[in-house]
């Protein structure tokens, strides 16, 4: 059995007017795995993706990640530990490119050489020309900014990666380029990474695994070709929401 | 006698009226800022205090200056000297637009990217000084630039207690029905706001955040 990185025992999460969010979720996330948390709005797969950098406190239940309870670690070392991408990208509009991606390398204080060597690795890394080094991201297309978005998360080398629909407000050429490029970047890099979306046919081409939650409950968590044949109701009314087309063996190069 | 001869024949008087406004201006804007700009970031932090810090400027700010310089007067060591009791008198009405402005203007900041900045594991502080003062800093540089044209207006009654300025010129010509002597001290002093207002809206706009033409 994998190592777990990311272990959920039995979380809970309450809103202060005591409307549960996520209700007793045990998850575990293997090393070098993607595991999809799969969900429509409203799902709670935001609120699990939080709990685990301590954007949202876990009160009820225990979170451990790298076997040490989240609540043991220092946040700020913890969330350096763990790359984080969003959809809004949430790139900082007042610095270029090169700073948005070295700024956590700069704060934990890494040389100047090491850190444009590594900002200029990165670029390339994730598909972009050296000549975008210097631009404000208004100056980008939203292809663009996502790219930055994922190379800022994995400027320090962080081992884990949370990313929150970091496709999503992508036109579907632009996002499929993203997602295949992520993919053969995920073979390279084998990161441990928790990725949340409520698009069934990016989770059948990324996830290793899939688990799906509704209305704050762990539906089930699987493999893609488990996933399709799942006779759940919930699994199933999922699945025919997307309809045909969905496969899960072909494109992908399992690691 | 015609308005520039009095202006020619008192440049001197005038000058030195003009740099004492700019003076009391200066200073009080300076105490402003460096006690309203923390304000604006602490009920930021602490959204249980917004309210009664904002509460507090208004009521400053509704007080009219004539009294509030009268109310002043008794105040130990402040009272002793007009030109400190004037000081203090414009520092409190330049708090309002500064602790607003610094509270807007960081609460303006984009939602996704203090999210991704705090989930980058920056420090508070780091997150205060790296990302939301820099977003922020035209629309706090806003509230500095209006608190000094509302302030060097405001000086000018600060003459009543007597603590001079360019309102010196201008009481005294109330009182002798002169209209040079008024124009003397009201023009420098409107020449000053404008001044002031156009050099700090440059800085406004060098200082926003670079955005699509």
């Amino acid at each position: 059995m994998a190592e777990a990185v990311i272990e959920f025992r039995d979380v809970s999460y309450h809103l202060p007017d005591g409307r549960a969010i996520l209700r007793n979720l045990n998850l575990d996330v293997h090393r070098g795995e993607i595991l999809v948390l799969l969900g429509r709005s409203g799902s709670g797969k935001t609120t699990a993706l939080k709990l685990v950098n301590r954007l949202l406190e876990t009160r009820s239940g225990d979170l451990r990640v790298e076997d040490r309870p989240s609540r043991q670690w220092d946040v700020i070392q913890l969330r350096r530990h763990i790359g984080y991408a969003i959809q809004e990208v949430g790139l900082f509009p007042h610095f270029t490119v090169e700073r948005n991606i070295g700024l956590v390398p700069a704060i934990e204080s890494w040389p100047k050489e090491k850190i444009a060597q590594r900002v200029e690795e990165l670029i390339k890394l994730v598909g972009l020309h050296g000549d975008v080094a210097s631009r404000y991201p208004h100056q980008l297309s939203g292809g663009q900014r996502q790219r930055v978005g994922v190379a800022r998360a994995l400027a320090a080398e962080p081992p884990i990666l949370l990313m929150d629909e970091p496709f999503g407000a992508l036109d579907p050429l632009t996002r499929t380029d993203l997602q295949r490029e992520f993919l053969s970047l995920q073979l390279k890099l084998q990161k441990t990474v928790l990725f949340v979306t409520h698009d069934l046919r990016e989770a059948m081409l990324l996830g290793s695994r899939i688990a799906l939650l509704e209305e704050g409950r762990l539906v089930s968590v699987s493999s893609r070709e488990e996933f399709l044949a799942s006779p759940d109701p919930l699994v199933k009314k999922y699945v025919e929401a997307f309809g045909t087309g969905l496969e899960c063996s072909d494109k992908r190069v399992s690691p | 006698m015609n308005f520039w001869h009095f202006v020619v024949q008192n440049k001197l008087e005038i000058a030195d009226l003009a740099l004492e406004h700019l003076w009391m201006v200066a200073i009080s804007t300076l105490l402003a800022v460096a006690v309203g700009i923390p304000l604006g970031i602490l009920i930021t932090r602490r959204p249980g205090l917004r309210k009664s810090v904002i509460a507090a400027a208004n009521i400053v700010q509704t007080i009219p200056s004539l009294a509030l310089f009268g109310f002043l007067l008794p105040a130990p060591w402040i009272g002793d000297r007009a030109g400190r009791l004037a000081v203090l008198a414009l520092m409190l009405y330049a708090l309002l637009p500064l602790i607003r402005n610094t509270y807007a203007g960081i609460k303006g900041v984009d939602h996704a990217v203090i999210e991704a900045a705090r989930g980058m594991g920056l420090t508070d502080w780091q997150l205060l000084y790296k990302v939301e003062l820099p977003l922020a800093a035209s629309v706090i540089l806003a509230g500095v630039r209006l608190a000094i044209v509302i302030s060097i207006g405001l000086a000018t009654i600060a003459a009543a207690i007597g603590a001079g300025g360019l309102g010196e010129l201008i009481f005294r010509g109330l009182a002798m029905v002169n209209n040079n002597v008024i124009l003397a001290g009201a023009i420098p002093a409107a020449l000053m706001a404008l001044f002031a207002d156009t050099l700090l809206g440059w800085l406004e706009k060098r200082l926003s955040p670079p955005r699509p033409a």
